[in-house]
């Protein structure tokens, strides 16, 4: 676990700072994410016009949602993202070799080799509307931390789904274009689920791309309002999940034939 | 030959050679299409909202409203910054210029030929949008089409001659493509794609209507709506972006070349 956690930091720093060669871009990486947290606050405010609402959760409730939607779509551009294209060159170019000869989990290795700082902005502009609706909300602090429990379960089905897409790329190289359908389906997470008509929508948000867990269940518990068969799914869902992406990718390596072969 | 008919020629194997190149990729195009699927789910989220709310479009003018907004955003899909961010960091770019070609019309035609492909996956889609919401279906004129898809040709154009014009960049950064990314964000919320500008504030409305982004979406869109459109005032203003950023990129190509040096040269 220690050897773990000291590889983590070197690969961190080393990326980080290979990523700080390019400032011009952070500014407008910054301004990007800026827009974007304006225009999805804009976005938001234009259905509580005229008695308007998004299933029945008012204004703040609703902010709740969007801004852990946004702090988890930054967290997967800063963790998940950077390490696609590496996993793809690996598999395509035949160097997956020296990775799996490596002392360590070869999944650990290629789901943390790089981080990018270019989705911090999108992290902090979460936090400061999941910030803003709590206080409008007046939430004891108790209901935010115990929110984090679900939210990590979040964090663990985003991962888990990416990479088990990512190894399709044993197979596929252009898997980059899986993942950007994955990407905007979860675009569905800014809402709470019962603002998607009921049915076949909220179906396939639940069960296939579950957004339902990733942001409404972790939202609903900072309100207080979690239902027990919710939070069972989430964690049930977290722990499938990890579990498939784990057996998955022993399943993909069966195909790895390196590339000279 | 003369010259016209010469470009004729070249041209045409331009377009077949890329149509076969695109007809080849046709996976990766239709994942392309279902990661563009952002105005389906407004589609929901809106045509729910419009149940209960008070807004100026109704539940099934919605429905239609984020349909055509899918099927507008196909063909102004543009990705040409990040294959010539590619060329220029990787010094590919090198190859292209000794054919006494501007590499400009390669991009152009393979933009081009993969609408085609595109088509039968949109077709579907939409399909499976009336089956699922059959009480919206209805067939846009045929004089609004034809009028509908003269704007679309222009917009195309207009936004393919703009981000080539900001790739252009690449020449001076090595990740031009940020820059389309910034631009997108503010195509995303004042083009219409979020949400008709029928529901903005009055304020926020007049300013997008200031900008070429509305041009992209939300008259296309209202044209096959069969709503009201200044078709001329469209059609101008698309065609003086698109002639500003065909004449800014030429000049750009020129200042560019002069300080590209191929990488490993």
């Amino acid at each position: 676990m220690r050897r773990y956690l000291r590889v983590l930091s070197a690969f961190w720093r080393t990326s980080l700072l290979s990523e700080l060669e390019y400032r011009l871009n952070f500014l407008l990486a910054l301004l990007s994410s800026l827009g974007h947290a304006v225009g999805n606050f804009f976005g938001l405010s234009l259905f509580y016009h005229g008695q308007g609402s998004l299933g029945g959760w008012p204004f703040f409730q609703a902010l709740l949602v969007m801004g852990t939607f946004t702090m988890l779509s930054g967290l997967s551009r800063v963790l998940l993202t950077p390490n696609l294209q590496r996993i793809v060159e690996h598999a395509r170019t035949g160097t997956l070799d020296f990775v799996l000869l490596k002392p360590i989990d070869s999944q650990f290795w290629l789901s943390t080799r790089r981080i990018s700082p270019w989705g911090l902005p999108d992290v902090l502009f979460g936090l400061s509307m999941i910030g803003y609706a709590a206080h409008r909300l007046s939430l004891p602090a108790t209901s935010l931390l115990w929110a984090l429990v679900p939210l990590s379960w979040s964090c663990v089905i985003q991962y888990s789904l990416w990479f088990t897409l990512a190894s399709i790329a044993i197979w596929y190289v252009k898997v980059h274009n899986v993942t950007e359908v994955l990407n905007g389906l979860l675009a569905a997470g800014r809402y709470p689920i019962d603002a998607l008509p009921p049915g076949a929508y909220r179906f396939v948000f639940t069960f296939i791309v579950p957004v339902a867990l990733l942001t409404t269940v972790p939202a609903r518990v900072a309100l207080s309002q979690a239902t027990p068969g919710g939070l069972a799914l989430a964690a049930a869902f977290a722990l499938g999940a990890f579990v498939f992406s784990r057996a998955f990718w022993r399943f993909a390596l069966r195909y790895y034939t390196s590339a000279s072969s | 030959m003369s010259l016209p008919k010469r470009a004729l020629v070249k041209w045409r194997a331009l377009c077949a050679l890329s149509l076969a190149n695109m007809l080849e990729y046709r996976a990766e195009i239709y994942l392309w299409v279902l990661a563009s699927v952002l105005p389906l789910i407004l589609l929901g989220v809106w045509s729910r909202a419009a149940q209960s709310g008070a807004f100026p479009l109704s539940s099934v003018e919605f429905i239609r409203y984020f349909i055509c907004v899918f099927v507008v955003r196909q063909f102004t899909f543009i990705w040409v910054i990040w294959e010539f961010e590619e060329l220029v960091v990787t010094g590919n770019l090198s190859h292209q210029l000794l054919q006494p070609l501007n590499p400009v019309w390669r991009f152009l035609a393979s933009h081009l030929t993969e609408r085609i492909v595109r088509l039968p996956l949109v077709a579907g889609v939409v399909a499976l949008c009336f089956a699922f919401y059959p009480g919206a279906f209805w067939l846009p004129r045929p004089l609004d089409v034809l009028r509908a898809t003269a704007l679309l040709g222009l917009a195309f154009i207009a936004r393919f001659w703009l981000q080539y014009m900001m790739s252009m960049l690449a020449f001076w950064s090595e990740r031009a493509a940020a820059i389309e990314e910034l631009w997108f964000t503010v195509h995303l919320f004042l083009s219409g794609m979020i949400a008709p500008l029928d529901v903005y504030p009055e304020p926020v409305r007049r300013f997008a209507e200031l900008t070429p982004f509305p041009y992209l979406i939300y008259h296309p869109v209202n044209l096959l709506l069969g709503r009201e459109v200044n078709l001329e005032r469209a059609l101008v203003v698309l065609a003086a972006w698109g002639a500003f950023a065909f004449l800014m990129q030429r000049w750009l190509w020129k200042r560019g070349l002069e300080r590209y040096s191929a990488m490993g040269s």
